[in-house]
């Protein structure tokens, strides 16, 4: 069956199964748009790409399934730089196809033209530039495989225009048809490394699981769970594995790092072994790394060989997926008899304890507007469908976010960790209702956010995409203003936006939304319920919040975890 | 062909094979853009390369890029393990100095008038170069050797007014008589491969 390169694309497309793909056509990719008509994918085009990059990441965050983004050459491409090196960073698999100019005007400066295998050579976990159409599927079939296996990640096909024009014979490659002789992720481990692992947990007296994303991309939460719970060992989960781990679950003492509450911090702190597990000990859980959990032996366990030994030296490293490596332990630990060390620990729980009596999450509420940002986050968490899938920007309200909502369940938590992609929301939450309608889906943004892709909402509102929004609009780029405060003396530096400047509810009108505004905090639960009432389009809440709140605790940057900072109103108590 | 960009140090023979300089040998699928794969690796790393050589293998499929790294930059097992990750890196293996056979290339354009010229002539051949190029007042000269034997001849060489001096970086492969066991580490790349490094014996 002879087709052209672009036919060959879009069929192996579907070969892959990718139901949804989110992109904006144009000159350079125009050939492989025309078989979109005769194609079983849903193409939803948005309105400027870094949208369709972060619509993928949405979805494939919720799903796990590949998220796939389409764009022409040039200023296109460039344009989904941003999400590329977010789900980098995220490692989230996501496949792009780029159009590139023909081959015959590469590197004349055609245009249109850009090197954009070159401009995302360090931000994709690999890219292709394809130069005959005979070899579409097998490199789709490599991206895929790439994206998806080991460590996922993101992952370019650049197809140059006389590439897609060009005919080729039709075939479908199997396995070993995939010309990836460098390319063998390590999954499971060594049967040593488990023994020596269990040794060490069996000596712990005060172990801490340090849970990080590598637990949901492998599928793994079930079996932490049954290794928190055999061992009964405390559990921290990172902003990247929020629903890892239920927050109700007496184990489970939240979210470490520069905003994490003061037990998880401490925890880590004073812990004698850390079991490191899809974590990669970031500078934002780390603090100031020679003073991070001084007197903690390590276990860690991740699918990337590289992260083993890369900022803390481990004690015990395995190369392997955290579902494999944790059911792996379960097993070993079969032979080994029940009753793992309670008695031993309950010292440890004791202290535990008594920190989280001592040094809850806490605001300072208010019935008189402003309204308290946080107390947005727990009217939203206490109204919510089970199952709600909360997707957050950069800054204050997503650390909010995380810390006041209670994420019970794998998958429900959708964010910008390692990037920190200020306007990551809007798009992200309608990639992940696009991969999970069946859930409702809150994005929880900032106002300066907000304003960076909200004309997504448009492609939201066209395609019957019912997301809803909530701005805590405190009229300022805040986590920049709270450092500012902090750290700047007060001196309050180009971080004003405005309350009123744009219009938000005006502003989602505009788009096909339900525009709805709360000013004071008897407002909020009713715009809430207004909000969640609508299942025909997007909702915007814009909800007047208090520009003076600040996310505590905080542990000031390259300060050590020890120097954290709990709210003034702790502070007090504690002395 | 063999290329060779970046040079530092060069006239610290001693930091040479010591605890600083390691020898990466990298086997790497001959395709284009594979270079800027890895130098970009480095570059976006912050490690350091000393010096880098990179040729075709007799398998079309490969080649072989020969890396000194600076491993005062970023601890040996990093670099590997970054690489390792590059998709077109099918296999590394780092060589102990004591334990490779090291070659490295050097080309000299020197300043010799008729009466210097014999003792430029005279130092190439103690050292078993060649003289390549002759005009009325220069000479150009080759030397291949290790690279502590060209840092000396480029000192000695210095006596003479050097125009200009090239040198490739070094290529290396392993002794055929290996040395003391655990001097010489072969990374794999992972334990599932299908294929393992088709030029290692």
């Amino acid at each position: 069956m002879q087709l052209t390169g672009a036919q060959a694309l879009i069929k192996s497309l579907e070969m892959q199964g990718v139901d949804v793909m989110f992109g904006l056509p144009g000159g350079a990719i125009l050939p492989v748009y025309d078989p979109i008509l005769g194609s079983s994918i849903r193409h939803i085009l948005v309105r400027h790409e870094q949208g369709a990059g972060h619509m993928a990441e949405g979805y494939a965050m919720v799903t796990g399934r590949p998220g796939v983004a389409m764009v022409t050459s040039g200023p296109g491409a460039t344009n989904i730089v941003t999400p590329l090196s977010n789900a980098y960073m995220d490692s989230t698999p996501l496949v792009v196809v780029s159009g590139q100019v023909s081959t015959a005007a590469i590197g004349t400066d055609a245009f249109q033209e850009c090197d954009i295998t070159g401009v995302t050579m360090g931000i994709t976990k690999h890219n292709w530039l394809v130069t005959r159409a005979a070899d579409i599927p097998r490199v789709v079939a490599e991206a895929f495989h790439v994206a998806t296996t080991g460590r996922p990640g993101p992952v370019l096909v650049d197809v140059p225009k006389d590439v897609s024009t060009s005919t080729m014979e039709w075939y479908w490659p199997e396995p070993e048809d995939l010309d990836l002789p460098g390319y063998h992720p390590a999954t499971a481990p060594d049967a040593q490394d488990v023994a020596a692992a269990l040794t060490l947990m069996g000596q712990a007296e005060r172990p801490v699981l340090y849970v990080g994303g590598g637990v949901l991309k492998s599928r793994g939460a079930e079996s932490l769970r049954a290794l928190a719970e055999r061992t009964g060992f405390p559990v921290v989960t990172t902003l990247m594995a929020r629903g890892a781990f239920p927050d109700s679950h007496p184990q489970c003492l939240g979210m470490p790092g520069m905003h994490g509450n003061y037990t998880a911090v401490t925890a880590m702190q004073r812990a004698d072994l850390l079991v490191a597990l899809g974590a990669r000990f970031d500078d934002r859980v780390t603090g100031r790394v020679d003073a991070f959990a001084p007197g903690a032996r390590v276990v860690h366990v991740d699918i990337d060989p590289a992260e083993l030994h890369k900022v803390r030296r481990a004690d015990v490293a395995i190369a392997g997926d955290c579902r494999i490596v944790l059911d792996a332990l379960l097993d070993a630990m079969d032979g080994q008899s029940a009753g793992q060390g309670s008695d031993r620990l309950a010292p440890w729980w004791d202290r535990i304890h008594e920190w989280q009596a001592r040094f809850p999450l806490y605001y300072e509420s208010a019935d008189q507007p402003p309204i308290k940002p946080q107390m947005v986050v727990e009217e939203l968490r206490d109204r919510a469908d089970p199952g709600t899938i909360v997707v957050a920007g950069v800054g204050q309200h997503q650390m909010w976010a995380s810390q006041f909502w209670r994420f019970e369940d794998p998958y429900t938590w959708v964010n910008s960790g390692g990037a920190g992609t200020m306007g990551f929301a809007v798009p992200a939450a309608i990639g992940a209702k696009v991969g999970r309608p069946d859930r409702s889906v809150w994005a929880v943004d900032g106002d300066g956010c907000f304003q960076m892709t909200a004309q997504e909402l448009v492609t939201a509102a066209a395609e019957r995409i019912p997301v809803k929004v909530a701005i805590l609009n405190n009229a300022y780029l805040g986590m920049v203003r709270q450092w500012q405060e902090m750290f700047y003396g007060e001196r309050y530096s180009e971080v004003y936006l405005s309350p009123d400047l744009p219009d938000y509810v005006k502003w989602a009108e505009a788009m096909g939304c339900v525009g709805l505004r709360a000013e004071s905090p008897e407002e909020v639960g009713p715009a809430i319920d207004k909000a969640n009432a609508v299942d025909d389009r997007p909702v915007v809440v814009d909800f007047r919040t208090d520009a003076f709140e600040k996310v505590y605790p905080m542990v000031p940057a390259g300060a050590p975890n020890d120097a954290i900072v709990v709210h003034p109103a702790h502070e007090r108590l504690a002395r | 062909m063999t290329v060779a960009f970046e040079r530092a140090n060069a006239h610290e023979p001693s930091e040479r094979g010591g605890e600083r300089h390691h020898i990466l040998t990298v086997l790497v699928e001959n395709k284009a853009g594979v270079l800027a794969r890895v130098a970009g690796l480095f570059s976006r790393r912050g490690f350091n390369i000393f010096s880098l050589a990179v040729a075709p293998t007799d398998d079309e499929r490969f080649s072989r890029i020969t890396i000194v790294v600076d491993v005062a930059s970023a601890p040996l097992e990093q670099i590997v393990q970054q690489l390792d990750k590059l998709v077109n890196v099918v296999a590394i293996t780092e060589l102990a100095p004591a334990d490779a056979v090291q070659r490295e290339l050097l080309l000299a354009t020197v300043e010799a008038e008729p009466d210097a010229r014999s003792q430029v002539i005279q130092l190439v051949g103690v050292f078993g170069g060649e003289v390549l190029d002759v005009g009325p007042d220069r000479l150009t000269v080759m030397l291949a050797g290790p690279p502590d034997t060209l840092d000396s001849f480029e000192r000695l060489l210095d006596t003479y007014a050097a125009v200009e001096i090239q040198r490739t970086g070094l290529v290396a492969l392993p002794r055929l008589d290996p040395g003391p066991p655990g001097a010489r580490r072969r990374h794999e790349p992972a334990r599932l491969g299908r294929i393992g490094d088709p030029r290692s014996g």
